[in-house]
């Protein structure tokens, strides 16, 4: 059999099986969201109600409030996980065997990490806004700051030491070589950094359903909180799915404004 | 300055843990600044005598190892066709699947509860095992990809010269000579299946199929929050992981990078 068929069966099971259990459930979000499914009233059945669930996302407060929250924590958490991760990169640069070291709050369960820091800060921090947030991003910081680490450190031990080597040479000191040798080179591997971390952090979940569970009352739920309890225990159904909706189709704008950004960069 | 940064560095990432390590051995007395110092695995023998966390501990290894398997099974097929045969859509192929590593898992949360209770699937290993496919089988493919790659293409096309087919030179070339990826892949979706919890938490129903940090973030005492226990329960969910880290830490850091950066 020739390759052109013969590839089309090897891929059959994955694709299959990752069309059944993603994109099937992904397109019935999609049709479930324009219908007004309440589970907790099975009597009035599932009416076709075409936008309105999205029209009812405008005048709610906590999915407002939710979007806010999601984007805060996004910036900030991203923002101290770059910067840190380029210091930690640019450490262990040499120092190599530390590596190990710093996989383990990358290999804890995001949960269990959320636990110990609940227990290591003071009860206080957990019932005020904006202090609630400190634990949940220092924690985040914790935990996925090494991935961006080991990240950068590929990104740097692909740049070829010759240029180190000639700028010594003409006597650039090292600050120098930092910004106009390092930095410009890392900029792709950054850029990979921060796209996974930005998805990642934007569907924010377990860290803060085990650490603030949302509150104080709603003040710290993010938009995956949200529509999770809009599920499960309001069972709003059609409304839960058009929240889904909207956080796929966000998380698909981010990753397409950075997909163009990173091709944009490779082209200059 | 350089001192600094890694003394920085090995306090950030260990320190929190070695702590949790000792507070878990600390009787419930003193975890809150109660007088004495004294040590006692108490709070470990009250997590399987009382709470039987032997349970938590069996569901995750049946689930992750089940979804391993499964991805390996199929995933290698896929990433060696990807990796080595010329079709088209070969790239929008690629393009899909790394696509549906960045699908939100909130977004399909809903339909796959309602798909899995009219299956009768919710609260079953298979209502886990699914549903852990969509970030597995992704992932899986992705790495596999990569590593299929770096295998030099002269051992491949020397035995289909010889006659062998696309079959043989995959289960006797490829995948033995691909080992050490395949491991990488297999630890890496091992570790993601074993931390997974907006799933497990909205698949189960009661602690019968729950997962590990299923169990630990449902944690209740009778009259309060039984820390001390907490910390044991979230010593011994991070044990296997460790391990597996310490174990084969350079396999995972080439998986790491090449699941980005390739």
């Amino acid at each position: 059999m020739t390759d052109r068929r013969l590839a089309w069966i090897y891929l059959a099971p994955a694709l299959a099986l990752i069309a059944l259990i993603a994109v099937f459930p992904l397109g019935w979000t999609l049709w479930e969201s324009l219908h007004r499914h309440d589970l907790r009233m099975p009597w009035l059945g599932r009416p076709f109600i075409g936008l309105a669930n999205y029209a009812a996302m405008a005048h709610d407060a906590r999915f407002w409030g939710a979007l806010a929250h999601t984007a805060s924590f996004t910036a900030i958490s991203v923002a101290l996980e770059l910067a840190l991760g380029l210091v930690l990169a640019l450490a262990m640069r040499r120092a190599f065997r530390l590596r190990a070291a710093i996989l383990i709050p990358w290999a804890i369960p995001t949960v269990v990490a959320g636990i110990l820091w609940r227990f290591a800060l003071p009860d206080l921090w957990f019932t005020r806004v904006p202090e609630a947030w400190v634990p949940v991003i220092l924690a985040d910081v914790w935990k996925t700051t090494p991935f961006v680490a080991l990240l950068l450190l590929a990104g740097l031990q692909s740049i070829p030491q010759e240029l180190y080597e000639a700028a010594a040479v003409d006597g650039a000191p090292a600050s120098t070589q930092l910004w106009r040798i390092t930095l410009p080179l890392l900029k792709p591997a950054l850029l990979v950094a921060l796209i996974f971390r930005t998805l990642d952090a934007f569907r924010v979940f377990d860290l803060i359903y085990v650490m603030t569970n949302g509150g104080p009352g709603t003040a710290t739920e993010p938009i995956a909180l949200y529509t999770f309890n809009a599920f499960f225990q309001n069972l709003r159904s059609g409304y839960a799915s058009a929240l889904s909706v909207i956080v796929f189709i966000v998380t698909f704008a981010i990753a397409m404004l950075y997909v163009r950004l990173l091709g944009a960069k490779e082209r200059a | 300055m350089r001192r600094f940064a890694l003394g920085f560095l090995l306090l950030f990432a260990v320190l929190p843990f070695v702590w949790a390590i000792v507070a878990s051995l600390r009787p419930e007395s003193q975890l809150f600044g109660g007088g004495g110092v004294t040590f006692t695995l108490d709070h470990y023998r009250a997590l399987f005598a009382q709470r039987d966390f032997w349970l938590p501990i069996r569901n995750s290894i049946v689930v992750a190892a089940s979804t391993t398997l499964l991805c390996l099974a199929a995933g290698s097929l896929a990433a060696y066709a990807i990796a080595r045969m010329r079709f088209r859509g070969r790239n929008a192929v690629l393009a899909f699947i790394l696509a549906v590593t960045m699908f939100p898992q909130i977004s399909i949360v809903t339909p796959l509860f309602l798909l899995l209770r009219a299956l009768h699937l919710i609260d079953t290993y298979p209502g886990l095992i699914l549903p852990y496919l969509t970030f597995a089988m992704p992932l899986t493919v992705w790495l596999l990809t990569a590593y299929f790659r770096e295998i030099p293409a002269d051992l491949e096309d020397a035995a289909r010269v010889d006659g062998a087919g696309r079959w043989t030179v995959l289960w006797r070339i490829v995948l033995p000579l691909a080992i050490p990826g395949v491991v990488a892949t297999a630890i890496l979706t091992f570790i993601y299946c074993w931390n997974e919890f907006l799933f497990a938490l909205s698949f189960t129903l009661g602690p019968e199929r729950q997962t590990v940090p299923v169990a630990i973030a449902l944690f209740r005492g009778r009259y309060q929050v039984p820390w001390g226990e907490i910390l044991a329960a979230a010593i011994v969910a991070t044990l296997p992981v460790a391990a597996l880290v310490l174990a084969f830490q350079r396999r995972i850091v080439s998986g790491l990078t090449a699941g980005a950066v390739k």
